[in-house]
């Protein structure tokens, strides 16, 4: 069991936790994430790693509302605990050799690369950030972030915060306009990382990505998370989170992530209130 | 006393029933029905049988004990050699093994041991108290990694000899493959519960949610205080085939299907909250018993036709004859020298298999007669779901995070099969993470000769110490 022991909404429907790991915090690095379990009958589902500290060890987790687990997660409160919190998971991000790089954060994919932001800002690397989201609600960790990098670029796609448009309105303008990355990290939905890395390939900047497909056990036993890169068949959970976004298929994770939509569907009508189910 | 050439059949869940349940297939003898096997045994002087268990159960020794009525000296006599009575004798593939070499099998049929193996150590599942109590604590730690067939025998063996043991397990539920992989209906998952207890009542501790390899690593752990560490953490890393299609939403690999309904229970769902697809028309590539096993759960799950597709015939099939029979008798239909080529699909899903018809040519490296490709056979067949049985490779999570450990060319733990140490010193492993996929009783052997010799060793260098301590107060 793992107790919650700060928990904050961010923003309508995300959640931050700091959770109580001790032996996940002390080996926890940089991009990759956790499996969790909310009750006996739930279901596994990964979550990257926002921010850990080994010595008082904890790590946080920021996860938006989507499904059923993450519906049950954010019922739970401070002092609450988690019944399994598995990691850390996946291979840790290489942040080490960049000079000078563009961060592009996309709604709560901003909570994995916030650690990234830190870890290459302490390191010495010049950090530029573009956050993005539907409105100004949804931009997440701006305030820490701006403290741990260069410049901070917001796009929101109602204009209430920032740039009105998408991440890759901003992206573009930069780029044009003479600035210089030697690496581009994008985290957030597909779709973003799919126009990030079409833009950046034809800028020809490297560019990373995480990827987050449906996954069981997170070690490299189901083959679940499987994602096409460079043509070839690799496991997300043990030879990723991070792959080289010019060579990821994503219109093929856009599929596979649909994968149990029906079932998602169905789990919620059977959960209705009147429907014999748990209310939600 | 007269001999009797055949089994006494065990009862079965009829096969138009059990096709719609996950209730256990073998019903187990009745007492009436053990005795009257257990009365066939010949009590060899020099007996194969226990020649031919990977572990050396005495077998003719409980057998006698089983005719006497001396129920509780039966198990005993088992549970000497072998932890887990209830799992193996449900699951070993006997035929292969101590029942082959029975010496009633040259003329009639061996006697059942599993069967009676089963009978015995199930009649002792819900007792708490361990047969053979464990020596007291000698005080020092040994760390197994992985809690399946190798991970527990080693487990309890080394609880046995006075160790104080702490068992590290990925997932949230120990048992291994006996949870994850193998299904409710040969194993039920309570039995699994019910013997993990009785290593607990053994003092073994269980840690699990711990990925050894990622929360921490095998040196971590010989730095914990850990004065040996034993890695049974099993199979890998699913095969494909490498053909086109297998990224097709609907297409899984065994392990992913079987674990999604074996531990997260997604045959129950949405009580349980991990969904599985529900195939329609089903085709099982491979010809193992996970093939098996996964061909009757989509059967199980309502598929209305399962394909096992195979490509070689029925005589080379790797999966015990048992389950292919049970599999036979559910209905589960064989396209046998049928080898699929590619996974067809539209919109993104599975919508059919195209395979080649093969033939069998000269016997290749593993003895077996190598499948040949017949020019020209290509055919369709529609498919809504495919599910890839067809092995595993090494997980390289620990291997990968400890350097010093050797590996072989196939990416298994190097071992010295007696002993089962590795290149690193205080570093032993056994069951499929060294063998790749293999049977539960042969992890368990490795895990019973790895727990012997982690003993062996680590009496010696406290006997040594002690020497040395001595000298120095001299």
């Amino acid at each position: 069991m793992y107790k919650i022991i700060e928990k904050r909404t961010l923003a309508p429907g995300v959640h931050f936790m700091r959770v109580d790991a001790p032996l996940v915090a002390r080996s926890a690095m940089p991009g990759q994430f956790i499996i969790l379990r909310v009750l006996e009958e739930g279901e596994r589902i990964p979550l990257t790693i926002a921010d850990y500290d080994r010595t008082e060890g904890w790590v946080t987790i920021i996860f938006q509302e989507v499904g059923h687990t993450t519906g049950l997660l954010a019922e739970l409160g401070i002092g609450d605990h988690i019944l399994d919190f598995a990691g850390p998971l996946g291979r840790a991000s290489e942040l080490d050799r960049y000079s000078r790089v563009l961060c592009i954060g996309g709604g709560v994919g901003t909570a994995p690369l916030y650690p990234q932001i830190k870890h290459m800002h302490e390191a010495g690397t010049e950090v530029d950030v573009i956050l993005g989201a539907r409105s100004r609600d949804y931009i997440l960790l701006a305030d820490e972030i701006r403290r741990c990098c260069s410049r901070l670029y917001i796009a929101t796609d109602d204009g209430s915060l920032g740039h009105k448009g998408f991440v890759t309105d901003l992206l573009k303008e930069l780029v044009s306009g003479g600035e210089r990355y030697d690496h581009v990290i994008a985290i957030g939905p597909l779709v973003m990382m799919k126009a990030v890395s079409a833009l950046t390939r034809e800028f020809m900047i490297p560019t990373t990505v995480s990827m987050n497909p449906i996954m069981v056990d997170g070690t490299g036993m189901c083959g679940g998370c499987r994602v096409t890169v460079g043509g070839k068949t690799r496991y997300a959970c043990v030879d990723g989170p991070d792959f080289d976004g010019h060579l990821v298929d994503f219109d093929e994770a856009m599929r596979r992530q649909q994968m149990y939509r029906q079932e998602e569907k169905e789990s919620h009508i059977c959960r209705l209130p009147g429907m014999g189910g748990q209310v939600r | 006393m007269s001999v009797t050439y055949a089994k006494t059949p065990m009862r079965v869940q009829d096969p138009a029933v059990r096709r719609n349940n996950f209730d256990e297939v073998a019903l187990g003898y009745t007492l009436d029905e053990a005795m009257a096997e257990a009365g066939r045994c010949l009590q060899c002087k020099k007996p194969m049988c226990v020649a031919g268990c990977p572990v050396n159960v005495q077998i003719p020794a409980f057998i006698k004990a089983l005719t006497k009525g001396e129920f509780e000296s039966a198990y005993n006599i088992i549970n000497e050699t072998n932890n887990l009575p209830s799992i193996c004798g449900r699951v070993c593939p006997q035929e292969e093994q101590c029942e082959k070499q029975c010496i009633l099998s040259k003329k009639g049929e061996g006697i059942a041991i599993g069967r009676l193996e089963r009978f015995v150590g199930d009649g002792f599942l819900d007792n708490e108290e361990p047969a053979n109590r464990a020596l007291p604590s000698n005080g020092q730690k040994v760390a197994v990694v992985g809690s399946g067939p190798a991970g527990l025998t080693a487990a309890a063996d080394l609880a046995k000899f006075g160790y104080e043991v702490t068992v590290f397990e990925a997932f949230h539920e120990p048992g291994g493959v006996l949870i994850y992989g193998i299904p409710e209906f040969r194993l039920p998952k309570a039995l699994v519960k019910k013997e993990i207890s009785k290593l607990k009542a053994l003092g073994v501790r269980f840690l699990t949610n711990v990925i050894i390899g990622k929360t921490l690593t095998v040196d971590d752990l010989l730095e914990d205080g850990y004065s040996a560490v034993f890695i049974g953490s099993g199979a890998g890393l699913p095969r494909f085939l490498d053909i086109p299609g297998e990224n097709l939403n609907g297409v899984y690999s065994a392990n992913e299907y079987l674990t999604r309904i074996n531990l997260m229970k997604a045959y129950d769902f949405p009580h349980s909250h991990t969904p599985v697809k529900h195939g329609r028309k089903v085709a099982v590539i491979g010809g193992g018993n996970v093939a098996m096993d996964a061909a009757r759960c989509a059967l199980r799950l309502g598929a209305e036709e399962v394909h096992i597709i195979y490509r070689r015939s029925m005589e080379e099939m790797p999966a015990r004859a048992e389950e292919v029979k049970h599999a036979r008798e559910e209905g589960i239909i064989f396209d046998i020298l049928t080898n699929p080529i590619e996974i067809l699909g539209q919109d993104g899903w599975v919508k059919g298999l195209r395979c080649v018809k093969m033939e069998l040519g000269e016997p290749d490296e593993s003895g077996r007669r190598k499948p040949v490709e017949i020019k020209g056979s290509e055919f369709d067949t529609d498919f809504d779901m495919v599910i890839i049985a067809i092995g595993t490779s090494p997980n390289p999570l620990i291997t990968a995070s400890t350097p010093d450990l050797k590996t072989t060319r196939f990416g298994g733990i190097m071992v010295d099969e007696a002993t089962g140490a590795t290149s690193k010193e205080g570093v032993y492993a056994g069951g499929d993470a060294v063998t790749g996929a293999a049977t539960v009783i042969q992890a368990m052997g490795a895990g019973k000769r790895a727990a012997l010799a982690i003993h062996r060793k680590l009496s010696e260098k406290a006997c040594i110490n002690f020497a040395v301590n001595l000298n120095a107060a001299k």
